[in-house]
């Protein structure tokens, strides 16, 4: 399946991935190539197989509603890259 | 025989009758992983402090007369599970600098058995590959042949026991990542069924079949750390609420009158000669502990790289969203927030993930998702219905774990479809859910182990454990031992 650069970008775009022009020429050409690879699902007749989600079949897993110790805010806010207060700072959203 | 060569049953039998101390221990395996580190490259991170002071803990608590079978057993575990403290990378760049605040059930299960870790091992990135060439912390050496892979994802997993730098080690399998490495690294691998291990602080790569199990010298071992991390978790609602057998008490059942599939998809023309032989040799060897073999047939193997890819890339593209640089992980300097993401992502991902990614990003994109995602999933029945079927005759089936032994370091690296079709062997089993183990079942003309991939019912881990525990014990594959 020929997939074109412009494909590619759009791809990009909803993951939030920026990719070099050569990135883009590469991923073209190996995903075109999966792509074609994986067209032979449909040599296969699945009209009316139940699609598999979940190898175990379950229910709902449900459980007493009790308040459980948490790790808490200041180890929560450890890792933050960036923090005012006991918030995650990024920047600004609204002007 | 040197401490750092010892079993967990050995090690343990030595700790308990007080000939060694877990310090001691513990000691000759960091003398061994700062020897053979800079040849092999299986951890990211060895915490030699930590790891002392809970080898004293463990011998004040051998001391007391309180010794679990793991208590004072230095361990490994990849570095996607989760350590409290402990930096945890999961092969990105994008978490260089991640410590946790909170620990894997799995992880948490086996300290409290009073085992002592050594480190964080080495892995493709966020468990992509099946080399290890794709993390970010260079690429893990087999033991074997050093020009070699270990194989992956759990690539440092295999070759830390394989190479003496821990007794056993956890890695998780999605497609095949704890049973090719220990297949190329000559080490027992399982991979329970899906559930019967908590998946909760394990980094998520592909959610619906993502599974944590363990990498050791020989079966006996593999039962121990099945049964200490298998159970139920309230905080995993897919692990499973089934009781968990005794695996270590039931292992010298033998296989007299067990009968073993041989499933004809899988012993293709285009199979390694080394590797048939192999297998051959396997079958010989049942047959003359009283097993039975049966032909089955499971159809739609050849589908199952094509759906692993969908699905796996799918579930990865919605599990890798989270790595934003806003909570945690890598933050690239960026004026507005859309910015912030994008170049966050792009800085922190290596190419696999990436590639990988836009793959699952596209098979899930408007116009797509019931061509490619729901199309998977519906092979997927077929595959799950092949296992079931083929289970109705027979109790365990044996099979290659992969097509060739361990490839060259760069051979695959240019090539991603080639690269995955190496796993064509594992990752129906993922998609069945079922469980699967390898162990050693011979070696190549140039001189690289060969695994023997034993596959049972959900749940049937007690089965393939005792098979296991029986070939090894007619066998001494599992004996030999890279000379680094």
């Amino acid at each position: 399946m020929k997939i074109s650069v412009a494909d590619v970008e759009h791809a990009a775009s909803l993951a939030r991935l920026e990719l070099t022009s050569e990135e883009k020429e590469l991923f073209a050409g190996q995903i075109g190539a999966i792509l074609d690879y994986v067209e032979k699902l449909k040599e296969l007749d699945t009209e009316g197989i139940v699609p598999t989600s979940h190898a175990v079949p379950m229910e709902n897993a449900f459980r007493e509603d009790i308040v459980q110790p948490s790790i808490g805010v200041a180890r929560s806010l450890a890792n933050a890259p960036e923090r005012e207060g006991s918030f995650f700072a990024v920047p600004k959203v609204i002007e | 025989m040197n401490i750092f060569d010892m079993t967990i049953h050995a090690l343990h039998a030595a700790l308990k009758g007080k000939r060694v101390s877990s310090v001691e221990a513990t000691t000759a395996m960091l003398e061994r992983i700062s020897s053979v580190e800079p040849q092999v490259g299986s951890f990211i991170t060895v915490t030699p402090e930590q790891a002392l002071a809970a080898a004293a803990a463990a011998d004040q608590r051998i001391a007391r007369g309180d010794c679990d079978l793991l208590t004072g057993i230095p361990l490994a575990i990849k570095d996607i599970f989760l350590t409290e403290g402990v930096r945890t990378t999961c092969g990105s760049r994008i978490l260089d600098n991640f410590i946790p605040p909170y620990s894997a059930t799995s992880w948490e299960m086996l300290r409290g058995c009073g085992a002592v870790l050594l480190g964080k091992l080495n892995q493709d990135e966020f468990a992509m590959g099946s080399s290890n060439e794709s993390s970010a912390y260079g690429t893990t050496r087999n033991p074997w042949n050093t020009d070699y892979i270990p194989g992956g994802s759990s690539g440092g997993s295999a070759a830390a026991v394989a190479a003496s730098e821990a007794v056993a080690t956890l890695g998780t399998d999605t497609g095949g990542s704890i049973r090719q490495p220990a297949s190329h690294c000559g080490c027992v691998g399982l991979k329970p069924t899906y559930g019967r291990v908590s998946r909760y602080g394990v980094i998520a790569y592909a959610s619906s079949l993502d599974q944590v199990g363990p990498l050791t010298r020989d079966v006996a071992d593999c039962a121990t750390m099945l049964g200490a991390i298998a159970g139920h978790d309230h905080k995993d609602s897919t692990s499973v609420d089934t009781p968990v057998p005794d695996y270590s008490s039931s292992l010298t059942h033998g296989v007299k009158g067990l009968k073993i599939g041989l499933p004809k998809e899988y012993f293709i023309s285009g199979l390694d000669a080394d590797v048939q032989v192999a297998m051959d040799a396997a079958i010989e060897t049942y047959r003359r502990l009283g097993a039975e073999f049966v032909d089955v047939s499971l159809p739609h193997t050849d589908y199952a790289v094509a759906t692993y890819y969908l699905i796996a890339t799918a579930e990865a593209s919605s599990n890798l969203a989270r790595y934003d640089g806003v909570r945690f992980g890598h933050r690239a300097e960026a004026e507005g927030l859309l910015e912030m993401y994008t170049k966050s992502r792009s800085e922190g991902f290596g190419v696999e993930v990436k590639r990988r990614i836009m793959l699952g990003t596209y098979a899930l994109s408007s116009g797509y998702y019931d061509a490619y995602y729901v199309k998977a999933q519906k092979v997927r029945t077929l595959i799950m219905n092949d296992f079931t079927t083929a289970f109705a005759d027979v109790d365990v089936m044996l099979t290659p774990v992969a097509p060739t032994a361990a490839f060259k370091i760069g051979e695959k690296v240019n090539d991603p479809l080639q690269m995955y079709l190496s796993d064509i062997f594992t990752i129906p089993v993922n998609l069945a859910g079922t469980c699967a183990m390898s162990l050693p079942a011979g070696f190549s003309a140039a001189g690289l182990p060969i695994g023997l991939q034993l596959i049972g019912k959900p749940f049937g881990e007690e089965t393939i454990l005792q098979a296991g525990y029986a070939f090894e014990q007619a066998t001494e594959w599992h004996t030999r031992k890279a000379t680094i």
